[in-house]
């Protein structure tokens, strides 16, 4: 709710017809959500109960951190972000993809207090989140993002939404895929990755949303935004690396998680239409982190680079049609 | 010779790189009711990977319908494809499913539309890989 007390609704509401669709996007992105759809019940984080009493007491504090930070962010996008968006949806499907969206973020912070109470004591969860709440970093980043939830303009809620989608999470998504790079943690990191799968639909859509948005002012006004997105990601930017020194300066991962940073903060602006900011060697992430994530993000989908050696050659396809069952 | 045939979705991530590359390129139609691309000459195929969850659909059904095609199918010499490294295991899996079904090379893989040193690879790594078809096919 605005701080002026009065609550934005829309002004009309259509019964939804998903038979006539306005922009066919809606449809593709609310059947991958639907599809996506998990609960962090299905993931045995109790197999990790050994592997964390294996980590040192500041790794330990590290990592219960780095959760309390993303649990901040998922409440924030579940009951002020997402539901922001649907006052200035354009369509009647765009609103009811909002409404998954902020249900699924909603399950995403429910999912780290799954982990607290499989993993740590009660006591500890608790001093966690007195930490997050006196961070000054990351209240700091919560109170950017909110302010511009709260203000007048929609398009420039849609890029703090992206960016809290594909940029502000990942200071926190290094610590479980750094430690299942080390064979540790390895059941919270596959609850993890299911919510890194979610938030690349979630800022691909808004993002998305915001180009559409782009096509409807004018030149000078398309100008202004560009700056504006630079300018807040530059901001973000400085407030996330005070807020990784704050995680990671005693484990020293911090320059590691900087190009973590870097490589996201790109992603971000590619999900807005913009091209990457930050160049290559700012944001050759740690092969480690990066396989991690993705075990199929490595240099052999370079076929260019190779030397040819190993050079197949389309035959004559003979495929037949029903083989296409993908 | 140095054609492209690509896919991209209304949110014109493939449409960018492609347009980055500046090299002819063809694209495949997004709705039924346009045009079917029937293809004439070699052609390196650009396709976006989709969603990247439990559900399949990784090549988009436009590309899958443009590849069911015979005479499209046999002029297909590799592949290109997008994704995004949150899908984990299935980024990029549609170039993996098309160049497994077509035979074809695998030829890169990039995310969303592409950073400059993508389009710079790929451009320069199309070059090599035209002239080495033209001295195969010779």
């Amino acid at each position: 709710m605005s701080p002026t007390g009065k609550l934005k609704l829309v002004d009309r509401v259509s019964a939804i017809n998903w038979n006539r669709l306005h922009d066919e996007k809606d449809l593709e992105v609310w059947d991958r959500l639907v599809g996506n759809f998990w609960l962090p019940e299905k993931v045995p984080v109790s197999n990790d109960i050994q592997s964390w009493a294996t980590l040192t007491e500041a790794e330990k504090t590290m990592t219960t951190r780095v959760f309390t930070g993303l649990t901040l962010l998922d409440t924030i996008q579940g009951t002020v972000g997402a539901v922001s968006l649907i006052p200035d949806a354009l369509t009647p499907h765009e609103e009811a993809v909002y409404t998954n969206i902020a249900f699924m973020e909603s399950v995403h912070a429910k999912s780290y207090s799954s982990i607290f109470s499989t993993l740590i004591s009660t006591k500890e969860i608790d001093e966690a989140f007195r930490w997050s709440e006196e961070n000054p970093n990351l209240q700091r980043k919560a109170e950017i993002v909110l302010n511009y939830y709260r203000g007048d303009e929609p398009l420039k809620r849609k890029v703090a939404s992206t960016m809290l989608e594909s940029f502000l999470f990942y200071s926190g998504f290094y610590a479980p895929m750094y430690w299942a790079s080390r064979a540790k943690l390895t059941n919270t990191a596959d609850l993890i990755r299911l919510i890194i799968r979610d938030e690349a639909v979630h800022g691909y859509y808004i993002g998305y949303k915001f180009q559409k948005g782009l096509e409807l002012i004018s030149p000078a006004e398309r100008a202004e935004l560009k700056d504006y997105t630079f300018e807040l990601l530059f901001e973000l930017y400085d407030n996330e690396v005070e807020y990784t020194q704050d995680l990671y300066d005693e484990l020293g991962l911090t320059e590691d998680v900087k190009k973590f940073l870097r490589y996201n903060a790109n992603k971000a602006l590619m999900n807005l239409g913009y091209e990457a900011l930050f160049p290559r060697d700012e944001t050759d992430v740690n092969p480690a982190i990066l396989s991690a994530l993705s075990p199929n993000a490595d240099e052999n989908h370079d076929f260019f680079s190779g030397s040819g050696s190993s050079y197949v050659i389309g035959k004559a396809v003979n495929t037949e049609d029903e083989d296409w069952e993908f | 010779m140095s054609a492209l045939v690509y896919f991209s979705s209304a949110s014109n991530n493939t449409h960018r790189f492609v347009e980055k590359l500046g090299l002819p390129a063809q694209r495949i139609p997004l709705r039924p009711a346009e045009p079917f691309l029937h293809v004439t000459e070699p052609y390196v195929l650009v396709v976006p990977t989709y969603g990247g969850g439990n559900e399949g659909g990784a090549v988009p059904r436009q590309v899958v319908r443009f590849l069911n095609d015979a005479a499209n199918r046999a002029l297909i010499r590799g592949v290109v494809a997008a994704g995004n490294t949150n899908f984990g295991e299935a980024y990029c899996i549609a170039g993996d499913i098309v160049a497994a079904k077509c035979r074809v090379p695998y030829l890169y893989g990039f995310e969303l539309m592409g950073t400059n040193e993508d389009v710079q690879r790929v451009r320069e790594g199309l070059e090599r890989f035209w002239q080495r078809q033209s001295l195969i096919s010779a």
